[in-house]
């Protein structure tokens, strides 16, 4: 009962922070629903027990990603007035069309395979460690180690990449 | 029901209260102390020695009037002070001040919860503060306060990867990342984590000097060149909920050093036989205390260094206090792993 | 009860609200915030299969996820700050320097 009041709660949070994320006319609105949003994802994460997710999530998508893109929005606002950002006219209705055409590609897709839910706590994992920050240290650095090394290149080559974009020719 | 939800309830509204109160005299004692160090006596007049001061404050700014500037983002403007208050009260919900104790008749756990991920719970939930600064100096429409929030946040974004940093290294030494663990952990190895990190130590007190915006980091504050930081077009109760988490934050800090650097609730010398008369003194005393040498330490350094240069600041933070912490942290794991 | 049915349906309407989005505005960094409710959409859906089958795969790629994000984001906004010193835009529809 408390997991479905928690999760009916949340999910409409979420959706109802995400619809104003896209609808917001000025930029640092959207901005300050996509952090309220992923909060909220964050404690979505939480009932489902992922506790290490959801703290990465807060850490680094709330106070990581989402302040780069504050700085960025507060960077290019300056010159232009926010209505100078209204969303078009005809290609906006193309666009909720063709979401609207995802979407209820999607629903079928879920209604047709008939929502059967994957096979319970059967297949559990038995790993050597407990806790769930242990269990998904354990993965990331065993069975996903050379993943997990792409990723941090990855990372370093963005971080490169970005320094490189950002800065200023001298 | 009891154990559910009476009891965290009680634990939060006086851990609430407590961290309020010990905030309004945090103020005082900020004031007193730094009047001591210029040979002042202080705040003297409301109360004997002053004692009353932080009601009279609390009233002041409660009655003040409370101006929105005619062209500020209105909603963004009222969110902002609320977005810095919130993460720094939330992060008491996983600092031990205690072991257990009993109280009528009932063995209570002195902290509000002990997660599995509590001190990445800490990091995550202190790292959403900066939108209550960005958005405030945005917000008000001002000049100044929009210099200052970009200040603030560049600032706290570049300290908050050396204060990672030394707490991974704290992480390696206990193998836990619950708070409780922490300290436990700092008790069966017998050790203060003060003394075998000290490297680690010291940039987690900078780099909480430098998050918290205190001096001589206080350069999104500086009165002189911004007329008061990101808060200059708040007034009353707003203003004041951005002064409070300013000081909420410093506490957090010292208890969470205290927590992983000086041992939490346990007394000093923890494995010393000859000592243990000292554990006759509780355990949350004994975190008091160590907390308050911190903050005394926060206002001390106050009344001592000069500001620092922008430039000063982020050669400080990129060039000296992230090379070494990642040093420490190498040399910290190469230790462990050769002493396996 | 709630069943992993239901955290397809919240994943997809959320991925539909960030299609949406990047269908509709045309402020790139609107447009990039949509891609990033579009990647939570995901995480959503591997973090609540992982919680429903018990194995932590799942929050293991949400990781990755997030680390992609996250470089994506950076990349992403560096490149829209060099263009936006040179055309001092934002806006998608007026990027079309490599039209043809």
């Amino acid at each position: 009962m408390a997991e479905a009041i928690a999760f009916y709660v949340l999910a409409a949070c979420i959706l109802g922070f995400a619809v104003l994320v896209v609808t917001a006319k000025n930029p640092v609105h959207s901005v300050v629903f996509l952090v309220l949003d992923f909060l909220c994802v964050a404690a979505l994460y939480v009932t489902l027990g992922a506790e290490f997710v959801a703290a990465i999530q807060v850490l680094v998508y709330a106070g990581g990603i989402v302040v780069l893109y504050l700085f960025v929005v507060m960077l290019v606002n300056v010159k232009r007035p926010p209505e100078a950002f209204r969303a078009g006219g005809r290609h906006a209705m193309l666009g909720l069309a063709l979401a609207g055409a995802v979407l209820v590609e999607a629903a079928a897709i879920a209604v047709w395979s008939r929502l059967s839910p994957a096979a319970p706590a059967s297949a559990a994992q038995s790993l050597p460690v407990s806790g769930n920050t242990e269990q998904v240290g354990w993965l990331l650095y065993t069975s996903y180690l050379v993943p997990f090394e792409v990723a941090s290149m990855l990372l370093l080559v963005a971080m490169v990449g970005a320094i490189v974009l950002a800065r200023k020719e001298s | 029901m009891v154990e559910l939800v009476l009891i965290p309830l009680l634990k939060i509204i006086v851990v609430l209260n407590a961290t309020l109160l010990g905030v309004t005299y945090m103020v005082l004692l900020e004031r007193k102390v730094i009047a001591w160090a210029q040979s002042r006596l202080g705040p003297m007049r409301v109360g004997p020695y002053g004692v009353l001061q932080p009601v009279a404050d609390a009233m002041k700014l409660m009655l003040k009037e409370d101006i929105t500037p005619a062209r500020a983002d209105k909603w963004v403007f009222t969110l902002a002070p609320i977005l810095s208050m919130v993460p720094a009260l939330v992060v008491y919900a996983v600092i031990p001040f205690g072991d257990q104790v009993h109280l009528f008749g009932r063995q209570i756990s002195l902290y509000i919860t002990d997660i599995n991920v509590g001190l990445l719970y800490v990091v995550s939930v202190t790292s959403v503060g900066v939108y209550g600064i960005i958005l405030a100096g945005y917000s008000s429409n001002s000049k100044w306060p929009l210099l200052a929030s970009l200040r603030a946040s560049a600032q706290l974004i570049s300290y908050e990867i050396a204060i990672t940093l030394t707490l991974v290294s704290v992480v390696l030494m206990s193998g836990t990342l619950s708070m409780v663990g922490i300290v436990t952990s700092q008790a069966s190895q017998g050790v203060w984590y003060a003394f075998i990190q000290p490297t680690a130590f010291i940039i987690f007190f900078i780099g909480g000097l430098a998050e918290t915006n205190r001096a001589p980091f206080d350069l999104p504050e500086a009165e002189q060149e911004l007329t008061g930081g990101f808060h200059t077009e708040y007034s009353g109760m707003r203003f004041a909920l951005f002064f409070l988490a300013e000081y909420a934050n410093i506490i957090v800090v010292s208890s969470v050093a205290t927590t992983l650097f000086l041992g939490g609730w346990l007394r000093p010398f923890p494995n010393v036989e000859f000592l243990s008369f000292l554990g006759v003194v509780p355990g949350w005393c004994w975190f008091l205390l160590k907390s308050f040498v911190f903050l005394y330490l926060f206002i001390w350094v106050r009344a001592t260094l000069p500001r620092y240069r922008y430039d000063q600041l982020m050669r400080l933070g990129w060039k000296v206090l992230i090379p070494l912490a990642i040093a420490n942290l190498i040399l910290t794991a190469i230790v462990k792993v050769a002493l396996a | 009860m709630i069943t992993p049915t239901h955290y397809l349906l919240l994943s997809m309407a959320l991925f539909t609200i960030g299609l949406a989005g990047v269908m509709t505005r045309r402020n790139i960094i609107i447009v990039f915030m949509s891609i990033e409710l579009m990647l939570n959409a995901v995480n959503i859906n591997l973090v609540a299969y992982s919680a429903q089958v018990q194995n932590l795969v799942g929050q293991v790629f949400a990781i990755f996820v997030i680390a992609v994000a996250a470089a994506e984001a950076a990349v992403g906004l560096g490149i829209l700050l060099a263009f936006y010193r040179n055309k001092e835009t934002v806006n998608i529809d007026e990027i079309n320097l490599m039209k043809w």
